[in-house]
């Protein structure tokens, strides 16, 4: 884990409360798929954790949802301001572990550490297929990105404006897609479901109110099928069988 | 700049300087050893051990607030016998400082049989007692909220080690002077203060308190000048040497503990927010005891009358 000053090129809303931010900094960034970084925030204690949606040689892009104040001073700040990051942070998605083609399922902002993994995915020369959820059209993010990788992009959406009315798991039901492994991200429910319905192996990212970010707290630790596990450390990913539901 | 001396003798104990992580906000070091250098820090306080594994309280478990934060991890720890057997050997083979375990209980009982195993452990050169635990034979109450259990837990401790016994004691008391004078009568080494401020957060969306556990301890700059009013008291009041513990941030900060009457500082919360705090605190104090004309750290202890 290192310590290292960024600088914001570009801090847009891509969506509804959702922002893309891409970061430079002196020398190299190397980063794998479900990890994460840890930003300090001008006048807040804490840092907040957010997770890598893509890797450039000397930068992130990261896409981050306005959910308080901290996101919210977050999305006020301009280019060429400097960000100070822990990283790099958790132990992520398995690409390696595919044999062929897998599934990425997204809910909401879940798609954001996704669009890594599918590029690691197709640099294995893996087959991926995508299907993210929204609650409204107008949340939709990083659809047309994943699509322009070449990955196959189906939309469900909660109002049926988009896509499959309903959740990931009717798109999928409607889809059939074929994958010998799932990597998902999102609210818990909808991992909980996915889970419940596809007899794959898989992996799951989870979220937790985090103290340090880097596993020597034991702020963020979930009770798995082996035990206490640090979200941060020993996650955020976590191969679906751990997750005690 | 000359050279200035940041070494501090506690309980005969050499320590390089006086910073040292506390308890909680740096896991066993090992987590860290990849990141900083471990060997520039004076001391490591070990994350609180009990006698069985125990896997900690639900999350959410961490608050964010002004100048501070809430923490109800719950003493999640993997027991004594790891703390002996595994942790502290695996520390010692890549850490010269001074290894300090945080021991916890539920009775004097368990206090007195996780001390005599930490005692058993070559690796370990002072033994930190947390007595902020509820004990669980007089219905919870917290044996650091009162005199004589307080002493009574110091007494059993006392009798199953050799090595220097420091009592960590918690704010959460009308009188902490009483409390440390009980310590200190009852064969203490040293007392370290102090630990987190009982404290609360809501979500006002939620309408639900932010901790899963309701309420857990506040710690962070919010707390110093409360911490230090608190070293300055019971240094004052006891002989025995004082580690001071509470919301320090900064390199100005370990100074102005130590004019308060701490030997050694332990920095908090703040490793929680950047996992460099102790070693850019320790880099910052030659040039800091210059500007303020100090040569010896040691000479300061208690200097602020």
């Amino acid at each position: 884990m290192q310590k290292r000053i960024f600088h914001i090129i570009s801090n847009d809303a891509v969506a509804r409360d959702t922002f893309r931010l891409e970061l430079r900094t002196e020398g190299r960034v190397v980063m794998g798929s479900g990890q994460f970084v840890d930003i300090a925030l001008p006048g807040r204690y804490l840092r907040r954790p957010i997770s890598v949606s893509d890797v450039l040689p000397d930068g992130l892009i990261l896409y981050y949802k306005v959910v308080g104040e901290g996101t919210r001073d977050l999305s006020a700040m301009v280019k060429g301001s400097e960000l100070e990051l822990l990283l790099p942070l958790g132990s992520g998605f398995h690409p390696e572990k595919c044999r062929e083609s897998a599934l990425l399922i997204g809910g909401g902002l879940g798609a954001a550490p996704l669009f890594l993994l599918a590029k690691e995915l197709l640099a294995r020369g893996k087959q991926a297929t995508a299907v993210l959820g929204f609650n409204r059209a107008d949340e939709i993010c990083l659809a047309q990105e994943l699509e322009a990788l070449g990955v196959p992009v189906h939309l469900s959406t909660l109002d049926g404006s988009v896509g499959t009315k309903g959740f990931v798991t009717d798109a999928i039901a409607a889809v059939q897609p074929a994958f010998d492994r799932f990597f998902t991200c999102g609210p818990l429910p909808m991992m909980k479901a996915v889970c419940a319905a596809l007899d794959t192996p898989g992996e799951v990212s989870l979220e937790e109110r985090m103290g340090c970010g880097a596993g020597y707290c034991y702020g963020c630790t979930v009770i798995t099928a082996s035990g206490p596990r640090r979200v941060c450390a020993d996650g955020p990913v976590f191969d679906k069988e751990e997750v005690l539901w | 700049m000359v050279n200035h001396d940041l070494s501090v003798s506690l309980c005969g104990i050499r320590l390089q300087n006086p910073v040292i992580p506390a308890s909680g906000t740096f896991g066993f070091g090992l987590e860290l050893a990849d990141s900083l250098d471990l060997n520039v820090l004076g001391g490591i306080s070990l994350k609180g051990t009990t006698r069985d594994a125990r896997p900690g309280n639900p999350t959410p478990r961490i608050a964010e607030c002004t100048a501070g934060m809430i923490n109800s991890v719950g003493l999640q720890n993997p027991g004594i016998e790891a703390l002996v057997s595994d942790k502290a050997p695996a520390l010692r083979r890549i850490y010269r400082g001074a290894i300090i375990a945080n021991i916890s209980g539920f009775s004097v009982e368990e206090y007195a049989y996780n001390c005599a195993r930490a005692d058993s452990c070559p690796d370990i050169d002072i033994l930190e007692i947390n007595v902020s635990c509820p004990n669980v034979h007089h219905g919870g109450m917290a044996f650091g909220t009162d005199p004589a259990s307080a002493a009574a837990v110091t007494k059993a401790v006392k009798a199953v080690t050799h090595k220097p016994v420091f009592i960590k004691l918690s704010p959460n008391v009308t009188d902490i002077v009483a409390i440390a004078r009980a310590c200190e009568e009852a064969g203490a080494d040293g007392i370290c203060l102090i630990n987190t401020v009982l404290g609360m957060r809501i979500d006002i969306k939620r309408r639900k308190p932010v901790i899963a556990n309701k309420m857990g301890g506040f710690s962070g700059p919010a707390v110093f000048p409360l911490a230090l009013r608190m070293v300055y008291q019971v240094a004052h009041a006891c002989r025995i040497p004082v580690m001071g513990c509470g919301g320090v941030a900064r390199a100005k900060d370990v100074i102005e503990m130590m004019m308060a009457g701490a030997t050694a500082v332990q920095v908090g919360a703040e490793n929680l927010r950047n996992p460099m705090a102790c070693p850019e605190i320790i880099a910052a104090l030659p040039a800091l005891m210059d500007s303020l004309g100090i040569n010896r750290l040691q000479d300061i202890i208690g200097i602020a009358e």
